[in-house]
């Protein structure tokens, strides 16, 4: 049962980095982009920690996953954050079919 | 032209994956690493090709991402629990290097 359960997570964690990663690849935009591979890559991979900790349980190997979790949903939307600000202030372009872009609106007011 | 390119991706994609499927003579979990593998390689894809430096940022930030779900099916797969260390600490090596990346994109200098 626990290798059932441990196999599940694995096999949808590696789903969602591929998707993720197809994203990257196919998005037109760097803003499309990030926001695409970003948040599947961040999913994915910590279902894979959590199949990690769903093996060990509560031993050192299982508390070490479980800090990574955290770990990696504090930091990864700080740092796409970051990334996006500086692209946007380095004077990237967008996407020539983009709607709207409200960060440029609030920085020439 | 935009079809062309549509039908070489999925071409591609589907090659790979049917001879991860069909024509390799490995063990399950062997498969399920060399998935994670077609995963760097499409992130290097993107660090070759990417019009601007923001880009190959991005695809810096994905690709550390991506070491950490290795070392942990590696950790799985070996029994072995030195891997999670190495994970942790990729992990905080990535975010510092990708918060410098996104300064210096910035135009700003590291000690501002």
């Amino acid at each position: 049962m626990i290798e059932i359960l441990m196999l599940f997570f694995i096999v949808v964690g590696i789903a969602f980095d591929l998707f993720g990663c197809l994203g990257l690849i196919r998005m037109p935009d760097i803003y499309n982009r990030l926001q695409t591979s970003t948040k599947c890559v961040t999913l994915g991979t910590c279902s894979i920690l959590f199949a990690v900790f769903v093996k060990f349980g509560f031993t050192a190997a299982g508390v070490k996953a479980l800090l990574c979790i955290l770990f990696l949903l504090l930091t990864a939307p700080v740092s796409a954050h970051a990334l996006a600000r500086g692209t946007h202030r380095s004077g990237v372009k967008l996407w020539e079919k983009s709607v709207c872009d409200k960060y440029a609106e609030d920085r020439k007011v | 032209m935009r079809f062309f390119r549509w039908l070489a991706g999925f071409v591609f994609l589907a090659a790979l994956i049917i001879f991860i499927f069909a024509v390799l003579k490995v063990d399950a979990q062997a498969k399920l690493m060399l998935f994670l593998l077609i995963c760097f390689l499409l992130s290097l894809i993107r660090v070759l090709k990417g019009p601007t430096p923001a880009d190959r940022s991005v695809a810096t930030d994905i690709f550390g991402i991506l070491v950490i779900g290795f070392c942990a099916i590696l950790a799985v797969y070996t029994n072995k629990d030195w891997y999670m260390d190495i994970a942790i600490a990729w992990g905080l090596q990535s975010f510092i290097g990708v918060l410098a990346l996104a300064k210096f994109l910035e135009g700003r200098n590291f000690d501002d």
